[in-house]
Order: structure tokens, then sequence, then C-alpha cells
């Protein structure tokens, strides 16, 4: 199985090469500047590794939520990239992914993932570890504000994201004392991606590269004329 | 060379396919005018994520309809600018990464050398060099042309675009968004005589134009008047006779400083056929040529940029494996070929 995952839903970007479970990855927190590093990142693996485009299974990519034009700019790279070679991609949720690369990290089972999503909110998911090496949401993932945050109820958690640097102390009181670790510094990365990618294409995730599409969980963006204020 | 083309700088989605031996050989438009018009404008974010969700089926159905094959294209043009940024990069995400993963030359082309060189895509193609009256929801310019890159701005609008002053009159006598064509529409019922607007800046000398205060004016008229249908159709004929002969007094300037005797008309406004009348009656009196694209090709579209990309591409530009939108673009900046 090969498979090429890419990132761009934060101000980190990164593309991941998963190659019958080896994965190798480019990573940068570089904002803004997504759409100038992602393709060159893809390059450099495919030849690092000494294969072509052509020859992979599937492409997983970042969903969102995150930044709107990031998370856009993901899926239109990916769109691109799926299409040229009529190849199914994977959609995985950069919560997810962000959960995932922390109970590899820091040997967590239980993780609250979330990103400052600015106007007062956060995005936000809890997760635990799955038996098959993935993650498993617990709730749904949701954009509300920090005191809305869904806490599982039983359970101890460690918190990563920046949500974790802009609303420390609100999350922290919420957990109770159930807050073990926190991580605000954690950003969704490729690597994750591709290994939750390569789990969801086995269970049949994958779908034709115009169904990859972005989830922004926050939707109410404009007013019509009329609606009250 | 065949060329796929991709246009999403703001609330329309075009995707095209131009072949320089067989021109044009597929042109669709998904337009989102329909649901921006609920909000009374383009709002940005729903621009973007609506042509996320359009473009990639559009490629495909302009490949099907042009009966091209993936093998068949030799390069990929998508506008880099000026424009929405989000909606931009949708454009360029895909147009340049699907160009990346085909192997194949891409290159971002300015939107507004896409709507000056539309005329090109008609019979009997303007030659160079012209002068290009540049019409449109964001810009009014008269621009010298001497090739593909070669332009001068000779002029240009102090304040509104003269589509942006037809969009805002049209709103003000409740005729929807965008009211350009809707405005037209009533001035055809308009009594010419009853009101008479201004002719901003055409008593000084130069080129540059201002439009902003045509449409206080009609504001102003409207408040001042019983507001029927009859006043509404007065008002919209007054207001398009006004920036009419205002583009026509610039445009015979133009002619007449530069010498040049060939005029391209292009841009959202040239479908107006007031205007469109009254330029062919000014060349005719300058002894002068005219040029407009067919109405399709005024407003935003592929075709346009399919052609622009595809001239760039022959004459060798390529880009990086990476993209870029602008929201400004000097026009005068652009790469000559
Ligand atoms: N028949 C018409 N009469 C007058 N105005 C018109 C007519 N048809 C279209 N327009 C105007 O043309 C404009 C749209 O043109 P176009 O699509 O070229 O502009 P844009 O793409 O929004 O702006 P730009 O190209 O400057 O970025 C609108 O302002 C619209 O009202
Ligand atoms: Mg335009």
């Amino acid at each position: 199985m090969k498979l090429l995952a890419i990132d761009t839903t934060t101000e980190a970007c990164s593309a991941a090469l998963s190659i019958n479970g080896a994965i190798s990855e480019r990573y940068e927190i570089a904002p803004r500047q997504h759409a100038t590093l992602i393709l060159p990142m893809i390059d450099s693996l495919l030849s690092e590794a000494g294969i072509t485009l052509a020859q992979m299974d599937a492409i997983a990519f970042g969903r969102g939520p995150g930044a709107f034009t990031g998370v856009r700019i993901g899926v239109g790279v990916v769109q691109g990239v799926a299409f040229s070679i009529e190849r199914p991609v994977v959609p995985v949720s950069s919560l997810a992914a962000m959960a995932h690369g922390a109970m590899a990290g820091f040997n967590a089972t239980n993780v609250l993932a979330g990103i400052d999503a600015r106007m007062g909110e956060v995005y936000w998911g809890a997760y635990q570890r799955s038996s098959d090496g993935g993650v498993r949401a617990v709730g749904e993932e949701s954009v509300c504000g920090a005191d809305e945050t869904f806490i599982p109820e039983t359970g101890r958690w460690i918190g990563v994201g920046t949500a974790w640097q802009s609303y420390s102390e609100v999350l922290a009181a919420r957990c109770g004392g159930r807050l073990d670790q926190l991580h605000p510094a954690i950003f969704p990365r490729a690597c994750d991606i591709a290994a939750l990618g390569v789990i969801g294409f086995a269970a049949g995730e994958g779908v034709s590269a115009d169904e990859a599409q972005p989830v922004y969980l926050r939707n109410n963006v404009a007013r019509k004329r009329g609606d009250s204020v | 060379m065949r060329v796929l083309g991709i246009e999403t700088s703001c609330d329309e989605t075009g995707v095209a396919i131009y072949d320089s031996e067989r021109g044009l050989l597929s042109d669709l438009l998904y337009s989102q005018v329909a649901m921006h018009a609920e909000y009374g404008g383009v709002v940005p974010e729903l621009a973007s994520r609506d042509h996320v969700r359009k473009l990639l089926p559009l490629i495909r159905e302009a490949m099907q309809q042009a009966d091209t094959t993936r093998e068949q294209i030799d390069g990929i043009a998508y506008t880099a600018g000026p424009g929405l940024v989000g909606a931009l990069l949708v454009g360029a995400a895909i147009g340049r990464s699907l160009a990346w993963g085909w192997n194949l030359p891409a290159v971002g082309v300015h939107h507004l050398e896409g709507h000056l060189l539309a005329p090109m895509l008609e019979e009997n193609p303007p030659p160079f060099p012209f002068i290009a009256l540049l019409v449109s929801g964001g810009h009014t310019m008269l621009i010298t042309v001497e090739g593909v890159g070669r332009y001068q701005i000779i002029g240009e609008s102090l304040d509104d675009a003269v589509g942006e002053a037809f969009d805002k009159t049209a709103k003000l006598l409740d005729l929807g968004y965008p009211g350009g064509p809707a405005l037209e529409q009533i001035a055809t019922k308009g009594d010419g005589t009853r009101f008479r607007f201004p002719r901003p800046m055409t008593g000084r000398p130069g080129l540059d134009f201002s439009f902003s205060g045509l449409k206080t004016f009609a504001m102003n008229t409207l408040h001042a008047n019983e507001i029927t249908e009859q006043t509404r159709a007065d008002i919209a004929l007054a207001f398009q006779t006004a920036a009419v002969e205002t583009l026509a007094i610039k445009c015979q300037r133009a002619i007449r400083e530069t010498g040049i005797k060939q005029l391209v008309v292009a841009g959202g406004v040239s479908a107006n056929r007031a205007l469109r009348e009254r330029l062919d009656r000014l060349a005719l009196k300058e002894r002068a040529q005219v040029a407009y694209p067919r109405l399709k090709f005024c407003t935003d579209n592929g075709a346009m940029i399919a052609y622009a990309g595809c001239l760039r591409l022959q004459a060798g530009e390529r880009e990086p494996p990476a993209f870029e939108a602008r929201a400004r673009w000097p026009m005068d900046t652009v790469t000559a070929l």
C-alpha cells in the first residue's frame, strides 16, 4: 500500500508518504506559505523514495477543521493531484490527526484536541485510541466557546493544540482534576494523516477526487438580506 | 497547443479548453450570482466555498465536451489575480496541482489581460496595437496594447468602476444585484429628455474617469421625484446615457491623442447595447475600428483565461511548482511576451 498525505489546515504545512507502513515526512511551521511549499514537499518525498506519483494507491488529506483558506488549499491540491492520476482520496480530520500524533508522541489513550478558531471559539474534539491503531471520536467535532467544549465524563485526558494556548485556564477547569498533560504547540501533521489515511482506506473511506471537500465546522459566515442581527 | 483554462477570481467558476490550431473546444460557466444576490453582494468566503465544490466537476465536463483526454492537453492556465484571494486560490491550487500531476507547464494569468484579449477569440481579431477600454465590475481603464503583456494604462477611474456604478445605481432602483443588465433593460422604457446627468471629468483634459458622483446624482434625483415605474426608468436611462457618453468622450480623446485607430472594448459593461451603439458611431466618425467580445465573453469566463494562457505558454512561460493568488496586481507589471 502506497499512500500520499498532505495537511495545510493550520499554520503548519506538511506532506508524508506511507509505503507499506513506513512513513516519511516533510513538516514546517510556515504560516501563509502553504501554496509555495506543498508541491515541492511532495516532490522531494517522491524522489527520495524513488517512486512516482502514479504509483500511489490513494491520497489522504487534512479535510479540516482549521483556517478556511488553508483547508481549501489542501483540498484544492488534493483534488488536482488525485484527479491527475485518477486515484481515490481519503479525508482525515485535522483534530483526529492531532490526537493520533499525541497518542504516539505522549503515549496517551485519551486526547482532547482543540484548535483556536478565532472569534472566541475553538474547533474541538475528544478522541480515544482504537484497537486498529487509529483514533475513535467520542462525541462529535464542534466549533464552540471554550466554556462550551465537550469533555467526556470519565477517564483521564491530555490536551493538545492551540486552543489550549488561548484558553488553557477555562479548558483545564472544565476537566476537573482529570487533565494529565497539556501540549499547546501541537498541529495536525501529514504523518498522522497518512497513518489514519491507511486505516481509513482499508475501511472503505476512499472517495473520488470531486468528493474531497472541506469540513469547516463554522458555517454561519454571512447574513442574508433581511435576516435579523 | 491545447490549454485548459480556469477562472475563479470572483463569483463565476469558468473552465474552457482552447486549442491554438482548432480554436475554442469547450467553454463552461457556473455562476454563483443567484446565491450572492440573497446577500446583496458577493460574499468572498461563500464564493470560495462554492468554487471548491464546482470546479473539478466542471473540468471533467469541459474535457468531455471537448472530446479531450489528459494526453491531449499541453498546459494549464488559471487566473492568479487580481480578485478575491480565497476564490483565486481555489482555481490556482487545483489548476497548478493538476498540471503538476500531469507533468505539464502551468501559468497564472492576469484576469484583466484575459478580459482585454477576449475579443481575439472572435473572427477577424483586432491587430496590435490597439486601445483597450476595459469596463468591468472592478475596473475602468483605457490601455494602449502594443502586444501581449505590453500594456500602458493611459486612463483609469479615480473612484468607482463603471460596472460598480451601474450596480449601485441599479440597487438604488431596486433592481437587485448585480443590476447592470437589469438597468439596461428598464432604461429602454425611459424618457431621455426628462433628466440630464453630468458627464464627470469630461470638461477638463485627461483620460481618467470618476463614476461615484453619478450614483449620488441618481440618488438625489430619485429622492427629489415621486418614485414611479416611469421615474425609475427615466433615471436608469439618464444614468446610462451619462456613463456611456463619458466613456465615449474619453475613447475619442484616446484615439486622437495616441493616433491608434483600433479600439477594443472588454469587461462586463461591454455587453451594454447603448455603449456598443455609441462606440460604433464614434468609430465611424473617427475612421477607426472597434471590436467587442461576444456577449458571454464580456463577463468572467474560462475561455479568455485559456486563450491568454495559451499565448503565454506558447511563448515558453513556465512556473515553478507553486501557486500564488494576488488580490492586487498592477496591469502594467505583467511580463511582456
Ligand atoms: N448589459 C450591461 N450593462 C451594464 N453593465 C453590465 C451589463 N452586463 C454586465 N454588466 C456589469 O458588468 C459587471 C461584471 O463584469 P465583470 O464580470 O467583467 O466584472 P468583475 O469580474 O466583477 O470585475 P473585474 O473583472 O474588474 O474583476 C457588473 O458590474 C455588471 O453589472
Ligand atoms: Mg472580471
